[in-house]
């Protein structure tokens, strides 16, 4: 179990200290939990926090029961914790095969690599040679990215807005990777997402605004009230449509 | 021959035990053993240093072996080799220099290597530099190459220097004629004091030549790289220089690109980009369990692979 205790986090802007995230405190079981909330809300800064990319100002991270704020990323990684990032790096010279082989951790076969590529629906015979650089579009570069957080296959496994730059047709597609992981990979899931239709495969959702932990709890429980608020979310749209009928 | 000798021709030549088809291996500034084929002649050139290596017009898929190894502290070995590589041939040459200095005097190689490429003809030409030796004597390489490509010839050239050489100054002169096309890839890594410039001019002369010249380098701890290329272009043609460097450590690069269009239907680009590793890219691959400095290695193997 991960668990976030009194998290906070603040950062240094031109207007003064600025605080990103305030006094968070979730258990994380095992399953799939959805982070949503409107941008800017620090879900990507938590994510980052759990990652051990950034430090937080204060509270404490446990994994397993075990303290892991002061632990560096390649710590964390080791103890089990991935991260799919937003925005997937390139890399010149890197193949996808490399990434993948790094990822797991060890030697693997080719067909093994393969494996991971066609669970996030790459045909890997078109991908395992090439290069995880600017001649692979945004959408390609994402599903390389999950098939690397499959291929670690650790019990903590975070993606940052995953379906982000990847286009209609694809999407689809990619619930279904989202719908299998559930089923294989174990561990928590830990997704941040704006779709409904990934918050609809959830276990839990968890809202943050503003720095705040709004609502966590069951998807049933949390997901009809907020999805209830985003729909009134503009009260002047929503009187002019009134006014409209 | 000793296995230090053994070791650096596997190393810059692959050449481990037999090797089929013609080669010439220089050892400490003098042939050490050499073998010709029937579409392969290798002579000694009569007024110096050096060999002219004569590949028959439409000779296929042979590889000939060119390497150069120094074993000794302080020879100082200058070598002219000539390639005439006949027309409609399709070869490849794999040319090197091993130097192994454990003494403390100056051990240095300079290479002139002239190809004459002829028509139609298609070469693959690999150069590899390597260097090793615990001695304080310097591992110095000069290599130049000039090329002249003939009509619809097509010329590959592959250089790599990974370390290992303390001083190197490398030129590369080419000329191409109608529909000529000449590919450079230079690879090289430099790390503590060492210095290596890199100068490149291509004169595409013919109608419909083109060139490609690119250079991926890493630059470690207090070394300095050089990168010139000069691409002309005197006809109708295309032409694109690349210079992608990586700096760490406290190592300075210079990138110097240079095109000159003096033809109007001449299309001529160039890059260059100097930078240190990007942060994210050693954040990614922490997060897959690297430590940094297996994030860093795997971001220059990968690089100059």
């Amino acid at each position: 179990m991960l668990q976030l205790k009194n998290i906070s986090f603040s950062a240094e802007t031109e207007d003064g200290a600025k605080e990103i995230l305030k006094d968070i405190t979730m258990d994380i079981t095992d399953g799939f939990l959805a982070i949503t909330g409107p941008n800017g809300g620090g879900k990507s800064t938590l994510a980052k926090i759990i990652a051990g990319i950034i430090k937080p100002t204060s509270g404490k991270i446990l994994l397993d029961g075990e303290d892991i704020t002061d632990l560096s990323i390649t710590e964390r990684a080791k103890k089990g914790v991935s991260f799919a990032f937003q925005q997937p790096v390139r890399f010149k010279g890197i193949t996808v095969n490399d990434l993948i082989r790094l990822a797991s951790g060890k030697e693997i076969s080719m067909s093994e690599a393969c494996d991971y590529l066609s669970q996030v629906g790459l045909c890997a015979r078109d991908y395992i040679n090439r290069e995880v650089n600017a001649s692979l579009s945004g959408g390609e570069l994402k599903r390389i990215e999950i098939a690397t957080v499959l291929a670690r296959g650790t019990v903590v496994s975070l993606f940052d807005e995953p379906e982000a730059g990847i286009d209609l047709w694809s999407f689809g597609n990619l619930i279904n990777v989202f719908e299998k992981m559930h089923e294989t990979l174990g561990g928590s899931i830990i997704i941040i997402s704006h779709q409904e239709r990934i918050l609809n495969i959830a276990d839990k959702v968890a809202v943050l605004s503003a720095g705040e932990l709004k609502s966590y709890g069951e998807r049933d429980d949390v997901l009809p009230e907020l999805l209830g608020k985003t729909n009134s979310v503009c009260p002047v749209l929503t009187n002019n449509m009134k006014g409209a009928q | 021959m000793n296995n230090i000798e053994k070791d650096l021709l596997k190393i810059i030549a692959d050449m481990d035990g037999a090797v089929s088809g013609a080669f010439n291996i220089r050892a400490n500034g003098s042939l050490a053993e050499r073998h010709v084929t029937e579409s392969v002649d290798i002579r000694n050139k009569a007024d110096k240093d050096g060999i002219d290596i004569i590949i028959r017009p439409g000779t296929k898929g042979e590889t000939i072996h060119i390497p150069v190894i120094i074993s000794e502290s302080g020879v100082n070995d200058l070598v002219y080799n000539d390639f005439i590589i006949g027309d409609d041939c399709d070869v490849t040459i794999m040319a090197g220099c091993g130097i192994h200095n454990c003494g403390s005097e100056e051990s240095r190689h300079d290479g002139i290597h002239s190809f004459f490429v002829g028509k139609n003809a298609k070469v693959k030409y690999i150069e590899r530099h390597y260097g090793d030796g615990d001695g304080t004597g310097g591992k110095n390489m000069n290599p130049t190459t000039v090329v002249n490509i003939a009509e619809g010839g097509y010329m590959e050239m592959e250089t790599s220097q990974i370390k290992g050489i303390d001083n190197t100054n490398r030129v590369t002169r080419a000329t191409l004629d109608r529909d000529a096309t000449l590919i450079i890839r230079e690879k090289l890594m430099t790390h503590g004091t060492q210095r290596a410039d890199t100068d490149f001019s291509v004169d595409m002369n013919g109608e419909n030549s083109s060139a490609n010249v690119v250079s991926r380098s890493v630059a470690t701890d207090d070394s300095v790289q050089v990168y010139r290329s000069n691409i002309n272009g005197n006809n109708k043609c295309h032409g694109h220089t690349e210079c992608d460097a990586i700096i760490m450590g406290n190592a300075k690069v210079s990138a110097i690109p240079e095109i000159n269009a003096n033809h109007i239907d001449a299309s001529l680009i160039h890059e260059a980009a100097i930078g240190k590793i990007a942060g994210e890219q050693l954040i990614k691959l922490m997060t897959l369990g690297l430590s940094e400095k297996q994030a860093e290695e795997e971001i220059v193997n990968g690089f100059l692979k």
